[in-house]
């Protein structure tokens, strides 16, 4: 299908420990999921195999973006292919601007023989900040070196808006971020919704689902999907917990 | 992701590869008759071939300095190197003049836009004889004399004997012995008392066979109050059939007098870059080294300031690059013999896969002296885990009247910073420049802008090519 983000039958180890286990998901365009588990079920493994982590060992599976079959290309590779994934701990880079830094990556998928619009760019990029609330002092400082935890999730966010991307993966984006940032990062990911675009959360808490409302809740569970529902599904989780998940598993197993 | 396994650059574009048409050849190795035919055709005065023959005495006494460092230099045959090549015309002094294969060169080398900014001012002087008179007319008019070391030591023997060879004595390292031995090439150039040369002063303004020799001996004199800043290197040269180059560069500040020295040198990965660096500076004086190496076999460079008068200041900002297969060992020092004096060091250096970086840094406060100050700051950034650098700052101060401080840091490019630029789609050799151009951001600031743009692109040319 040439309109989704396709994750078919993926089982990816980490060494010898398998992660995921036959994996299935399908994320159309226009649409937002949001993924939800307990910790160490795979949700963080699933985006960087979706990246191209090289930790991981994929076994057996297909990850279909528009059709085309990402697995085994390299990280900047399947970004080009439209990818973008929101870093739950987004990396430090010293000494480079995130000006600087969102110019590189923008340079990075020009053609050849294609010049850089730096005025063009530095008026895109001021009116992405405005519309994020962004202090314009904030792309003159080190990328994520030093920020906060709200600082740097929101870094991410622009990064995201400025590059555009088709698919967009946000790992526990809401992890340490107070209600305030909370709103800013929530309000800049509801602005890249649109027809052309997919995004999946992966959250633990169904707090971040209250300002992102999802088209469609996935339930995880030791490395596979096994409840998925509308918005509904997040709540009755919040309100059963994770517990409820494994005894329905058990049962149904029995 | 990241492959650590020594990759050749192609290097290609960088390369002089016109035909060598020289009149004038030492032949292989070295003895009195090679010295003294090169002094011959040079047609240089009986002093300096005598200075020269004893020079080779010494650089033939004095023993490889292998007990501390690299014991590559075991490496180096000197018995098959040729010690002197040139061709017989006088040095090109405009742009007519410089031979159509070294233009065919500067063509090849393909200068970038940004880049050619920072020629701009030479190429414009290059382009017309008028121009480059006028510019050599305003110098001389003020009596600023710049010309290479060849004809320096002809026409101006007064002012070059005065002070060369009196900052690196011959017998200061073995290599300083045998650079007083064959030297040709390099600058000599004296500022008049109060005078300001506002523009930088490069060696491309005087470009012939000679300037790119091995054995380049620059001296320059900045007289009471003057004031010059000289660039040496850019990102071409490089010679695949000389593999030791070995300079020697001596720098005069007088009383008041400030002279800056910038280097960015791109060695091709056989070379031995052997080089000695000392400035003397006088009271309330300022000498400022800031020098770039990337590239080379093995580089030992520490370019040193001594602070004779009061109140005179020192200063290195160097940035090293070792790739695999390379080693730069490289650092500053400080000799401080002045109350009141100042230095300060601030060395970056960079090791990508087998490459191996080295600082050594001597700073130097007699107990005798008073309101001495020195700052060092020692950096290195590893990319990949094969890479090495090691520290070995030497500081011994006396006396409770000076004040010194260091930092060292010690940081690395891990794979997950590379994974996290390369989702956002950046390849891996971009990834890596940039983190490696972040490193050297807060020094490189300091440089003049034409050198910082340049030593990026250096950076990624070298950075993509270390990745397979």
């Amino acid at each position: 299908m040439s309109n989704q983000l396709e994750i078919k039958n993926l089982t990816a180890n980490i060494g010898d420990k398998p992660i995921l286990k036959d994996f299935n998901l399908t994320i159309p365009k226009g649409e937002v999921h949001a993924l939800m588990g307990p910790n160490g079920t795979g949700k963080s493994t699933l985006a960087k195999v979706i990246a191209g982590h090289e930790d991981y060992e994929v076994t057996s599976g297909e990850i279909l973006v528009d059709g085309e079959n990402i697995l085994g290309m390299e990280p900047d590779e399947i970004s080009h292919a439209g990818v973008f994934l929101a870093f739950q701990y987004p990396m430090e880079i010293p000494g480079v601007s995130i000006a600087n830094f969102i110019r590189a990556a923008l340079q990075a998928r020009m053609e050849e023989g294609e010049t850089f619009d730096a005025p063009a760019y530095y008026r895109e990029l001021y009116e992405k900040m405005d519309l994020l609330q962004m202090d314009r002092k904030f792309t003159s400082r080190s990328l994520n070196e030093g920020f906060s935890g709200g600082e740097k999730k929101r870094c991410e966010i622009l990064q995201m808006s400025m590059l555009e991307p088709t698919y967009c993966i946000m790992d526990e984006t809401d992890s340490g971020l107070d209600i305030d940032a909370l709103k800013v990062v929530s309000n800049g990911v509801n602005l890249m919704r649109g027809e052309d675009r997919g995004i999946l959360v992966i959250t633990h808490y169904q707090r971040l689902l209250e300002y992102i409302v999802p088209d469609q809740v996935h339930v995880m569970w030791d490395g596979a999907i096994v409840q998925s529902g509308d918005k509904e599904l997040a709540i009755e989780l919040e309100a059963k917990g994770y517990e409820w998940v494994k005894n329905e598993l058990a049962t149904a197993g029995a | 992701m990241i492959n650590p396994s020594p990759i050749e650059i192609d290097r290609d574009k960088g390369n002089f590869s016109y035909e060598t048409d020289y009149e004038f050849d030492a032949g292989v190795g070295l003895n009195e008759e090679v010295v003294k035919y090169i002094s011959q055709v040079k047609g240089e005065d009986e002093w300096i071939t005598d200075f020269r023959l004893k020079a080779l005495n010494v650089f033939n006494r004095l023993p490889m300095p292998t007990h501390w460092a690299s014991k590559d230099l075991e490496n180096i045959h000197f018995e098959k190197i040729r010690y002197y090549l040139a061709k017989g015309q006088k040095p090109s002094r405009t742009w007519e003049e410089v031979p159509d294969e070294v233009k065919e060169t500067f063509e090849r080398l393909g200068i970038p836009e940004q880049e050619r900014k920072f020629l701009a001012g030479v190429e414009a002087q290059f382009d017309s004889e008028a121009a480059y008179s006028r510019m050599k007319d305003n110098l001389e008019k003020e009596g600023v004399i710049f010309v290479g070391s060849t004809e320096g030591l002809k026409e101006y023997p007064e002012i070059f004997r005065k002070f060369f060879g009196k900052v690196i004595p011959t017998g200061d390292n073995k290599f300083a012995a045998l650079n007083s031995a064959v030297f040709s090439g390099g600058s000599f150039i004296y500022v008049p008392p109060g005078v300001k040369v506002s523009q930088p002063l490069q060696a491309y303004f005087r470009i012939n066979a000679e300037n790119f020799g091995q054995f380049e001996r620059t001296l320059i004199i900045a007289d009471e109050g003057a004031e010059v800043t000289y660039m040496e290197g850019c990102t071409a040269p490089k010679f695949e059939t000389s593999t030791l180059h070995s300079a020697v560069v001596e720098l005069v500040a007088l009383k008041g007098a400030k002279i800056q020295y910038i280097t960015v040198q791109n060695w091709s990965n056989n070379v031995f870059n052997l080089v000695t660096k000392r400035g003397l500076a006088e009271e309330d004086a300022e000498i400022k080294w800031i020098d770039c190496n990337i590239g080379s076999r093995l580089t030992m460079k520490y370019p040193g300031v001594i602070l004779n008068g009061r109140r005179a200041r020192g200063e290195v900002l160097s940035i090293a690059l070792a790739n695999n297969g390379q080693h730069q060992d490289t650092g500053a020092k400080m000799i401080h013999r002045a109350d009141e004096t100042t230095s300060n060091i601030i060395s970056k250096s960079i090791s990508v896969g087998e490459g191996c970086a080295t600082y050594r840094g001597q700073v130097h406060i007699p107990e005798h002296l008073k309101g001495c100050k020195n700052n060092t700051e020692c950096d290195a950034l590893l990319i990949n885990t094969n890479s090495r650098t090691d520290t070995f700052p030497a500081i011994t101060v006396r006396g409770d009247d000076n004040s010194v401080q260091h930092e060292a840091s010690v940081s690395k490019v891990s794979a997950e910073q590379i994974f996290y630029m390369m989702q956002r789609g950046l390849s891996e050799g971009e990834a890596m420049s940039l983190s490696v151009n972040g490193f050297v951001n807060d020094l490189t600031k300091f440089f003049p802008m034409e050198y910082s743009v340049e030593l990026k692109r250096l950076i990624e040319l070298e950075m993509e090519g270390s990745v397979g």
